[in-house]
């Protein structure tokens, strides 16, 4: 027996870190399958690619810093950062896509802040935020389901969908054959439904929905997108079951997101700016509210904090979305509120057991009797 | 039924009680010795009162309470003292502290010993003092003096029984409510006899307990106390928890249970005081669990006070080997001992010896990634995390903030926590620093007021030695025009008087020269009247002169004496009108008896003095943060404006 010096509680739970992130990267599988079922190859290709970089940058960091490398990989925090920002990735961007976004998640956004815990902002957003200014182009070509492919066009297979990410594996490259229309990534790209939408100019919602391809094929607010955004929603229910976050923050975000495009709906004008439906399954609004703005270390931390955290991100995605020059909104909206968690939290720390009103009163009671005293 | 709260967070590890119920109550042969610290409570340690080589007594007083908040300890059994000194106690740091040792002579005799046939009978602070006496003490954990508790300074009308054991593993508690539940209603009928029968009295006990709750249920027939059960929930038996899901109020911070009306006793405590006042016996046995994977044998016993914790292990089949630490109390709240030779005391609830699969040593911890499971936990309704943050980087301004005080070390956040982070063992750390300070703080504090008065007072001091020097000089001055050498010879006279006298005869001498002019006065103004019927004009005028001359004599000696007693006139009717009117005049006088100077020098000592008074409550409102500010700010400026002039004044007319 050791008689240790081991002070309580000596009972701990099961939950450990690890555990906790393995969870959420589980949860994204209904999403990813679906990106994967209307997209193609493409988002598990990034998903992979980016989690080998990440794995590779995260042990260089921790060697450089001279740390245990196995104990800091060991809790998949740099993985799902990975799994998260190759999911944000246009499926099918180039190679070098993924990995400057990857590396630059890793190694700056995360661990020169001082790594897991002490970053200030969601680093797979930064990755994202970082690829979306540096290369629009890459960034904004998002492939077309497959249903809407001109009838002579093929899918691209798995095999196929490497040699587009990753042209050197392409024999036609390396024989410096011209590229071929199928072996580049434009043919296959059109714009989102957020893109679509944006662009309607003097069509009422529902002549614009008969018109639109997307929204004609859809069922609710666009094909593939729609389920893409019920995939995610799943798996984020599926972490609110296994009480792996509070459901402040997702249905704060949901709920003034969706009262945003309630009030600006116009009943469905030629300048209506999109039914709650329409904001709520387009875009990535189910991955930023689930996968997203959950992440606990750059959130809010009381629930009320989260509360509002949430809803002020999802305000803010409506203001980019609407009148902003980028069609989807999420990455931003959630960098501009990490940097407004930290006020929230002044303001919003609970009331502490015996205090009478909140806890900024009690405090300045306590400052009072201090006064007093003296 | 009862309505009963949520627990405001919470966790629920598995209780594990099962394994040491399925026996009764035993006991254990007597030890070989038995070691019985004093300070087995909250409060001063009580003061032996026998001698090595003493022959006791079971039930014998060992040491009897000193002061008020302490607790007497008495002999567990009959044997013989044989040492008194340090020996180490049950205590999370593993100190020693005076025991007093007993080798017990197997005999177990009794001391004589007798209770109330009815306790209604003796007014309560009899039955406080048998229980003052009888060394009864919490038997819930803290060990607060019971009678201290039975005591408080505000009315009770809520007495709580906490019978919710909400530890996991302990199941003292609830083996007592099984088998003792008559006495313990008696018991609770005493306390609340004692406590002036409060309105409501309620038995808390959580729901994993139905034998214990079916057993008192049947002995609470015929009374008013009431039984509450509520979910299983950690930590709802701590005090505060117990009297927010009872009652839906909230022990006010760093208040009592008292301060809202509420006593809150454990039910051990309870059956104790019953057999101190029924039966005369003082505390010295109680129930302890012994459980654990580590001891072949999970049971709980009666055991002595004072019995060493290595007798029980020995009596349950300990293996060693497979014990991974042995805790005193609760998985998460005890602490672990050091030491086998440790004894049970009044608060010792269970030994735990857990084996290496049940409690693994703990993982080192990984980063906080603010995931919230701890604030979920807290009962408190603190935010952990943040505490965390503040307590690493010793921040302890915000840590105040964050109410760090109102954390009572429940241990709820620490298991939650995904990354395995001691939180609590932060808390503590830094409850203690945070302390420390706060004692630190105090003595400067008290240091610089002690300075701050003393340079104050040395300062009034000197100014007015300036200003009194000033006037003996004018005075000198005066004297020397007026009265040629024999004046001066009385004033250097008079000086030297008054610079050996004391302030007293100073006091009284003035005094005396007050009640002096007051009779010439009286004589001046008889001989004027008397001379009003008189014809000369001549000599009307030069006792009217007189008269005048006696008043600025009494008006200096008054002011100089520092009274204002109004100038006796028999001449005018004394209606409260003519009185004000003659104080007036006797102001007018004084003044007109003092030169500018002198005047300029008063005026100065008054500005001055009101200048220092707007000045300290400037400071005050600045302090506070008061909105008048800056009307304070204003007078103390026009304080200053006519304090300047003032001086000036007096300048000009010295130079």
């Amino acid at each position: 027996m050791a008689l240790l010096k081991l002070t309580s509680p000596h009972a701990h739970s099961a939950q450990n870190t690890a555990r906790v992130m393995q969870l959420v990267i589980l949860a994204t599988i209904p999403g990813l399958f679906a990106l994967t079922l209307f997209f193609g190859w493409g988002s598990l290709i990034n998903v992979t690619l980016s989690c080998m970089v990440a794995v590779g940058c995260e042990a260089l960091v921790i060697r450089l810093r001279k740390r245990p490398i196995m104990f800091y990989l060991k809790d998949y925090s740099a993985i799902l950062t990975a799994v998260l920002l190759g999911i944000s990735l246009p499926p099918l961007a180039p190679w070098w896509i993924a990995v400057v976004g990857t590396s630059f998640a890793i190694i700056i956004a995360k661990n020169l802040y001082g790594g897991l815990g002490y970053n200030p902002f969601n680093p797979a957003m930064i990755g994202y935020v970082v690829l979306l200014i540096s290369f629009p182009v890459q960034m904004t070509a998002w492939p077309a389901p497959a249903e809407l492919y001109p009838s002579d066009m093929q899918v691209p297979g798995l095999w196929h969908s490497i040699q587009i990410v990753l042209p050197l594996l392409n024999p036609d490259t390396l024989s410096g054959v011209s590229e071929t229309a199928s072996g580049t990534i434009d043919a296959y790209t059109a714009a989102t439904p957020l893109d679509t939408f944006k662009q309607n100019t003097g069509l009422l919602v529902d002549q614009f929905y008969k018109k639109e391809l997307f929204f004609s094929q859809g069922t609710w607010a666009g094909l593939g997108w729609e389920w893409v955004n019920i995939g995610f929603l799943l798996g984020g229910l599926f972490l609110l079951y296994r009480k792996i976050f509070t459901w402040h923050a997702p249905l704060g975000m949901l709920l003034s997101l969706a009262l945003c495009s309630v009030i600006f709906y116009d009943s469905g004008s030629s300048s209506s700016l999109g039914s709650p439906l329409f904001h709520l399954l387009s875009g990535a609004t189910m991955f930023g509210a689930f996968f997203i703005i959950t992440d606990p270390v750059t959130s809010a931390t009381s629930n009320k904090g989260r509360l509002i955290y949430g809803a002020l991100i999802g305000v803010l995605i409506f203001i980019i979305r609407s009148w902003g020059s980028y069609p989807d909104a999420i990455a931003f909206a959630v960098l501009l509120m990490n940097f407004a968690a930290p006020l929230i939290d002044n303001y919003t720390m609970p009331r502490t057991y015996g205090y009478s009103k909140s806890g900024v009163k009690s405090n300045k009671k306590r400052k009072e009797d201090q006064s007093d005293a003296r | 039924m009862r309505k009963i709260w949520n627990l405001i967070g919470g966790v629920h590890p598995p209780e594990n009680k099962h394994q040491s119920v399925k026996d009764s109550v035993g006991s254990l042969p007597l030890p070989e010795k038995l070691t019985i610290p004093l300070n087995q409570h909250i409060g001063a340690p009580s003061k032996a009162i026998v001698a090595i080589g003493d022959k006791v007594l079971k039930g014998q007083v060992l040491a009897n309470p000193k002061g008020v908040l302490s607790a007497g300890v008495h002999a567990p059994t009959s044997g013989l003292v044989s040492d008194i000194g340090d020996h180490p106690i049950p205590h999370p740091s593993g100190m020693s502290a005076h025991c007093i040792t007993l080798i017990p002579d197997g005999e177990d005799q009794w001391i004589a010993h007798e209770g109330l046939s009815n306790y209604r009978d003796h007014v309560p602070e009899k039955l406080l003092e048998i229980i003052r006496l009888s060394g009864v003490a919490g038997l819930g954990g803290a060990g607060f003096p019971t009678a201290v508790k039975l005591n408080p300074q505000k009315p009770i009308s809520t007495l709580i029984l906490n019978g919710t054991e909400c530890e996991p593993y302990i199941t003292s508690d609830d083996m007592l409510m099984r088998e003792h539940p008559e006495d313990i209603v008696q018991g609770i009928e005493i306390l609340s006899y004692i406590l002036g029968d409060p309105k409501e009295v309620v038995i808390g006990v959580e729901d994993n307990k139905p034998e214990a709750y079916a057993a008192l249920k049947s002995y609470l027939k015929n009374t008013t106390i009431e039984l509450a059960t509520f979910q299983t929930r950690y930590p709802s038996g701590g005090e505060k928890q117990l009297i927010q899901i009872l009652t839906g109020t909230e022990v006010p911070a760093k208040g009592l249970p008292s301060d809202i009306g509420i006593a809150c006793l454990n039910v051990g405590t309870a059956y104790a005081v019953y057999r101190a006042i029924v039966f005369g016996e003082p505390l010295i046995s109680r129930i302890t669990t012994v459980t654990g994977k580590a001891c072949a044998i999970n049971r709980n016993y009666e055991i002595l006070i004072g019995t060493p914790i290595s007798h029980l292990l020995k009596h349950n089949a300990f293996n060693k080997k497979n014990c991974s630490r042995l805790i005193v109390g609760g998985p998460m709240m005890g602490f672990a001992l050091e030491n086998l030779d440790i004894p049970v005391i009044k608060t010792t609830n269970c030994i735990l010896a857990p084996s290496e699969e049940e409690f693994p040593s703990p993982q080192p911890a990984q980063a906080c990634i603010r995931c919230g499971m701890c604030a979920e936990a807290c009962p408190a309704s603190l935010l952990p995390q943040q505490l965390l943050w503040y307590a690493q980087s010793k921040n302890y301004e915000k840590l105040e903030v964050q109410n760090l005080a109102d954390c009572i070390e429940c241990g709820a956040c620490s298991y939650v926590c995904p990354s395995n982070i001691p939180l609590v063992q932060y808390y503590r750390a830094s409850k203690g620093e945070m302390k420390k300070q706060a004692e630190e703080k105090v003595s400067a504090d008290r240091a610089r007021q002690r300075f701050e008065f003393q340079k104050n007072r040395k300062e009034k001091e000197i100014f007015a030695k300036k200003v009194q020097r000033d006037v003996r000089l004018k005075a000198a001055a005066q004297a020397k025009k007026n009265s040629g050498t024999e004046g001066i010879i009385q004033a250097a006279m008079d000086r030297a008087e008054a610079k050996k006298s004391s302030p007293e005869d100073q006091h009284s001498r003035s005094a005396r020269r007050i009640a002096r002019f007051e009779d010439q006065l009286r004589s001046a103004q008889e001989k004027l009247e008397s001379l009003k019927e008189g014809v000369t004009g001549d000599q009307h005028e030069q006792a009217k002169a007189s008269v005048e001359d006696a008043k600025i004599r009494l008006a200096e000696a008054i002011s100089s004496h520092g009274l204002s007693v109004p100038i006796p006139n028999p001449s005018e009717t004394p209606d409260s009108a003519s009185e004000a009117i003659t104080r007036a005049q006797a102001k007018v006088t004084i003044q007109a008896g003092l030169s500018d100077e002198e005047k300029l020098c008063n005026t100065i000592v008054s500005l001055t003095a009101r200048l220092e008074k707007a000045t300290t409550r400037l400071e005050i409102a600045k302090t506070e943060g008061s909105e008048h500010i800056d009307a304070f700010t204003v007078a103390a400026d026009k304080l200053k404006e006519k304090l300047a002039t003032a001086e000036a004044d007096l300048s000009k007319i010295r130079t």
